[in-house]
Formats: structure tokens, C-alpha cells, sequence
């Protein structure tokens, strides 16, 4: 094992590489937006006082959260598309049900994240906003939802981040990420470890970078406490 | 005081659980009256301030402000509270939101009430209690006492009918305590109606109307502060007295 060696496949193979972790960032961020549009309704959902809502929100959760992820993948691959024939007409790309099984995956993840921003927000909150009689609408928006921001924010950063490592799992699949960038170097140049010393350093890059912004940005919001 | 009855209870009580914290109250206040509601912790007095906007849903029961069952199915909660200004223990003041729009944010939001009136009307407010100069300053910037005479104007900027105050300076370091009771005094001298939940006998005794003793959930004296505080006939009474005074 030569460390110059490594330097010199990552040199040689930079555009692979640099596609691979376009690929990887491309990935964690569809799938943390989407993640947190669903997130939301699934979180509204585990709030509401519709108890159906609750319930079933909260089983959603609790099997998302309870299954591994890479599970989950091999579901939505091999089965979904055969559940439908519709959907099997579409003849949607892999990339499709990749991308879908991972916004699921963290859409768990992510309302957890934003239930529990809101709870965290002082009740007292509430109370001095309903009792000027305002409505529960103008109470949330107004009121609550920009002091979640603060918890929530942060956490959210988080879970990109922690997707960043997560979306790995897709290259099982062959989805253009990092990870599928060592699998054609070895398959193709027949290059075994170096391509994996880069990728774990572009993976460390990353989220060692992202998480002192993250670490910035809650030192930021919290100022105004 | 008048004797227009505004804000009136009819057996109510009010259960957390298993526990028993309002056990039928039947009380009046009339407009203009200056209430004060004394009592050990844990007698239900919180309980029952916050049950007169709802705050506290009751078990069971009624409250009538206005002539108007508000405990009732169908009602408006919302349109209630505006009429009924709290100023709480812990000020509840909005951190997001600079002093002036802590105090604009109700009115123009549900009483559609222009930017413009709106905030000359906080202006004055502000400089009723003497904050005029922290009108676009974060609340973080504000003293304690500060923050409580930020929530009494900006529960007053909703014009309300009464105001109910639930321990206001129980969170007050001592030296502040007197600027906010300085500003609730000014309020029951300009007519307010007034309820308040306090711990200061001495203010209770000088601003009040009626005080009221509750202990076990329930109310167990009522009368003028020279009544209650200076000839009290209920032994629970006498006996919480002896230990505050």
C-alpha cells in the first residue's frame, strides 16, 4: 500500500470523481427537500387531533425508522414497480424509485425533526398569542413556526448531511453517486483500494465541512435568544 | 366598580387527571371591580384565572363573559379573548418580534386594524409604561420588568374589556417588582376591570376592590381587603394569613 498511489488515482480520475460527488450531493439534496415536504405533512399529520391521523402517521414513522434503509431500496426496486402495472407501463427509470424510497426514508426522519422543533418552542408562546385571541392559524405561522425555524434548521442540516453518508447504499442500484465511482474503477481499471481511500476522504470533506456550517449556523440563531 | 356583572362562573370545576383543582366556583366580577385572588400554591387560583378566557378548558361548568356562555359548543373562543386581555408569570413576551410589533402583531392580524393606527397606538402604549425608547429593540434586550410591561400593553393594544393577571411579578427579581405594579395600579385607577392572581399582600390590600381567598379549589373567603385581611373568619383563611404576614 502506497499513499502515493492514491493521490495518483485520484488525480488521474478526478472527472469520475468529481461526477460521483456531484452525484452523491445531487442525491442528498432531492431527497432532504422532498424529504421535508413530506416530513411536514406527515409531522401536521402526527399533530393534528384527528386521532386516524395520528395513528397512521405514527405506524409510517415508526416502520420507516425501524427498517434499514437498504431494505427499504431493495422494496421499492424490486417490488413497487411490479405492484401496478401502470406504473410498470411508465417504465420509470431505477433513479425514480431510488430517489422515492430515499424521500420516504428521511421524510420519517425529518418530522420527527420538525415535531419536535415546534414542541420545543416555550407553550407559554402559545398561550400569550391565544389569549390576544388570535387564531390558531396566525398562532402557528406567526408565532410558533418562526422559533421552530431555529430548532429545526439545524436538524434538517443534519439529516443532509447524515444522507450524504446514507445515499451511498444506492449504488447497490447503480445510481450515479460516490460510491458507484469506486465500483467502475474497480470494475473497469481494476483499481480495488485506492478509489476507496479517495471516496472516504471526499465523504469526510463533506461532511466535516457542512457540519462546522451547521455549527456556525446554530451559533447564529441562537444569538437572538 | 358597576354593577354590571362582566365575567360570571356558574359551578365550575375543572379536574387534571385524577385531581380535583376547581371544585365549583360560583363567582361574579363586575365591570370596573379590581379582584385580587390570594391563596397558597396549589389552591387552584392559576387554575381559575385561566379558565375565564379558556386557557384552561373546565371539566365542567360555566363562564359567562358578556352575557355570553363561552364554555359553550360553537363558540368563538378566539373572538372572546380578544376582549380579555392575561398577562402571564413569565411575560410570554415574542422573542422573534422587535417591542413594537410584539405589540401590533394582534391587531392588525384580527382586528384588521392598518400599520399605520396600529402602531401610533403602540407608541402611546409604550410610553404610558415608559418604553417608548425600546420600541424597535428584541425583547432579549429588556429587563424583566421590561418584558412584564411589554405584555400588559400589548394585551391592552387589543383594547379589552378586562384584564386578568396570573402572578405578574412572581418572576420578577424584587427591584422591578414595583414598576409593574405601579402600571396594573394606574390600570384599576383608570377603570380597568382587573383580576389578579398575586402573591403581594400589601399591593393586593392597597388596589383592590374585593380580594379573594381560595384554597382546596375552591373560594373560601370574599370580601373587601379590610374584610379578608384585617378581620378574616374563615380559619383557613386566618391561618394562610398568619404565615404570609
Amino acid at each position: 500500500m502506497n499513499l502515493m498511489e492514491i493521490f495518483e488515482v485520484a488525480y488521474k480520475y478526478r472527472a469520475l470523481f468529481i461526477e460521483g460527488t456531484i452525484g452523491t450531493l445531487q442525491l442528498a439534496f432531492i431527497t432532504v427537500f422532498f424529504g421535508m415536504i413530506l416530513g411536514a405533512v406527515v409531522a401536521i399529520f402526527r399533530m393534528t387531533k384527528i386521532k386516524v391521523l395520528n395513528f397512521i402517521a405514527g405506524i409510517y414513522v415508526e416502520i420507516i425508522r425501524g427498517t434499514p434503509l437498504l431494505v427499504q431500496l431493495y422494496i421499492f426496486y424490486l417490488f413497487i414497480p411490479e405492484m401496478s402495472p401502470a406504473l410498470k407501463d411508465l417504465n420509470l427509470p431505477v433513479y425514480f424509485y431510488i430517489v422515492l424510497s430515499l424521500i420516504i426514508n428521511s421524510s420519517a426522519y425529518v418530522s420527527e425533526v420538525i415535531r419536535a422543533g415546534i414542541q420545543a418552542v416555550d407553550p407559554g408562546q402559545k398561550e400569550a398569542a391565544k389569549s390576544l385571541g388570535m387564531s390558531n392559524y396566525n398562532t402557528m405561522v406567526r408565532i410558533i413556526m418562526p422559533q421552530a425555524i431555529k430548532n429545526i434548521l439545524p436538524a434538517l442540516c443534519n439529516e443532509f448531511i447524515m444522507m450524504i453518508k446514507e445515499t451511498s447504499l444506492a449504488s447497490t442500484f447503480f445510481v450515479n453517486e460516490l460510491m458507484r465511482t469506486r465500483i467502475i474503477l474497480q470494475s473497469t481499471y481494476f483499481l480495488s483500494w485506492q478509489p476507496l481511500f479517495v471516496i472516504a476522504f471526499i465523504y469526510f470533506v463533506l461532511t466535516y465541512v457542512l457540519s462546522k456550517g451547521v455549527h456556525l449556523l446554530e451559533r447564529r440563531l441562537s444569538v437572538s435568544d | 366598580m358597576t354593577d354590571q356583572v362582566l365575567i360570571e362562573t356558574v359551578d365550575l370545576y375543572k379536574n387534571f387527571g385524577d385531581l380535583e383543582v376547581l371544585k365549583g366556583i360560583n363567582e361574579k366580577i363586575y365591570q370596573q371591580e379590581v379582584v385580587s385572588i390570594i391563596g397558597p400554591s396549589g389552591s387552584g387560583k392559576s387554575t381559575f384565572i385561566r379558565c375565564l378566557n379558556l386557557l384552561e378548558k373546565p371539566t365542567s361548568g360555566k363562564v359567562i363573559f358578556e352575557g355570553m356562555d363561552i364554555n359553550g359548543k360553537k363558540v368563538n373562543v378566539d373572538k372572546y379573548r380578544q376582549k380579555i386581555g392575561m398577562v402571564f408569570q413569565h411575560f410570554n413576551v415574542f422573542p422573534h418580534l422587535t417591542v413594537l410589533e410584539n405589540i401590533t402583531l394582534a391587531p392588525t392580524l384580527e382586528k384588521k386594524i392598518s400599520k399605520e393606527v396600529a402602531n401610533k397606538e403602540a407608541m402611546e402604549l409604550l410610553e404610558m409604561v415608559g418604553l417608548q425608547d425600546k420600541a424597535n429593540e428584541y425583547p432579549r434586550k429588556l429587563s424583566g420588568g421590561q418584558k412584564q410591561r411589554l405584555a400588559i400593553v400589548r394585551a391592552l393594544a387589543m383594547k379589552p374589556d378586562v384584564m386578568l393577571f396570573d402572578e405578574p411579578t412572581s418572576a420578577l427579581d424584587p427591584e422591578m417588582v414595583k414598576e409593574v405594579l405601579n402600571v396594573i395600579k394606574s390600570l384599576a385607577d383608570n377603570g380597568m376591570t382587573c383580576v389578579i392572581v398575586t402573591h403581594e399582600m400589601g399591593f393586593a390590600k392597597e388596589v383592590s376592590d374585593r380580594v379573594l381567598f381560595m384554597d382546596e379549589g375552591i373560594i373560601q373567603e370574599s370580601g373587601t381587603p379590610d374584610e379578608v385581611f384585617n378581620h378574616p373568619k374563615n380559619p383557613r383563611t386566618i391561618e394562610f394569613l398568619s404565615k404570609v404576614l
